[in-house]
């Protein structure tokens, strides 16, 4: 049932994409709220880099996506286009799992 | 300058901001492709892949739902994390409101390309007209190419048995390594992301699945309010 909570998500995202437009501009300047807006995506993409790299279900462990993850840290740290850091991310943990399997 | 000179700079200007929209526009296909066959590895269907790219429409958020919804968490944990990464649509809603200058149902349609691409490309131009057609003409391409490249991806993705096999599973993390690196300028934002993840990996044997993010999301509400921080993370 994963239909509900979609669409509830796809709502929620344009609400507030009309709320930019809508509400009064003093509600949104208020430091507090810029501080918020500008840390949510940095603690919720670390978050999920986090999870991602090392969680399954509610294990963490080590496996052949931690190589990846690692070549991507350093594509984006070359300054390597997106479609590139995504590419040798898959590339990489492909490769890795290819001689060690189960990893 | 005479009014043939600005008439001329005016041409000029506007191939320009379409020749950049243009350009946006098909990278951000090229990247709705390797959502569209994330999404699919993450065991979403075609259609909800779809849904996503169609409705929700901000790369960030369906990136999240998709991540969340992929490590196992529940959907709704997942459409909470994409709903608060989509809160900085509102921030850019607001510079835009004056440029704009919608109403009624011209500002439901407008509102749905509010994104990060089409604020971007409306800022920095010469002219109130220059900065709105930048951002329609960017918020429009990109719905039309990121679609298009959201359903190559997906049905591409879709045909595989395991897409452990190409390494899918760790293109996610990558893209939100790529997301993230742009705001991580000074030490505050790296501080913040390094805790913000070691506290996520440490409560994921704790909690179910999806979870970990919306603490971490907690985490930063608390940093934000706390009274005295910088706000420099941007």
């Amino acid at each position: 049932m994963i239909w509900p909570a979609l669409l509830a998500g796809c709502v929620g995202v344009y609400l507030f994409k009309l709320a930019g437009l809508s509400v009064p501009a003093a509600v949104l300047q208020r430091p507090t709220v810029q501080r918020i807006a500008a840390l949510l995506p940095i603690v919720l993409l670390a978050a999920l880099i986090g999870v991602q790299a090392f969680g399954s279900g509610q294990t963490v462990h080590l496996d052949a996506r931690v190589a990846g993850v690692a070549v991507a840290g350093l594509a984006v740290w070359r300054r390597a286009p997106f479609l590139l850091v995504v590419a040798l991310a898959a590339v990489t943990t492909a490769l890795v799992r290819h001689f060690l399997p189960g990893s | 300058m005479s009014s043939d000179a600005a008439f001329e700079g005016g041409q000029q200007e506007r191939a320009a901001v379409l020749r950049d929209s243009v350009g946006v526009s098909v990278a951000t296909g090229a990247y709705g492709i390797s959502f569209g066959a994330i999404s699919s590895a993450g065991g979403l269907s075609i259609w909800q892949t779809m849904a996503l790219s169609l409705l929700m429409f901000s790369g960030g958020s369906q990136f999240g739902l998709v991540g969340v919804v992929a490590g196992g968490g529940s959907p709704w944990a997942g459409a909470a994390t994409a709903v608060m990464l989509g809160a900085r649509n509102a921030l850019y809603g607001l510079r835009l409101s004056t440029l704009l200058g919608v109403r009624s149902w011209r500002r439901l349609l407008t509102a749905q390309v509010v994104i990060d691409e089409s604020s971007a490309m409306s800022m920095g131009r010469s002219s109130k007209r220059a900065g709105r057609l930048g951002f329609y003409a960017t918020g429009v391409g990109v719905f039309g190419l990121w679609n298009l490249g959201t359903l190559i991806g997906a049905v591409g993705a879709s045909v595989l048995s395991d897409p452990r096999v190409l390494g899918l599973d760790a293109a996610a993390p990558a893209a939100f390594i790529a997301l993230l690196a742009p705001r991580l300028r000074g030490r505050e934002p790296w501080a913040v992301a390094i805790a913000a993840a070691a506290i996520a990996v440490a409560t994921t044997p704790l909690v179910p699945p999806g979870i970990p993010v919306l603490i971490a999301a907690a985490f930063g509400i608390f940093v934000g309010a706390w009274p005295g921080s910088s706000g420099r993370a941007r």
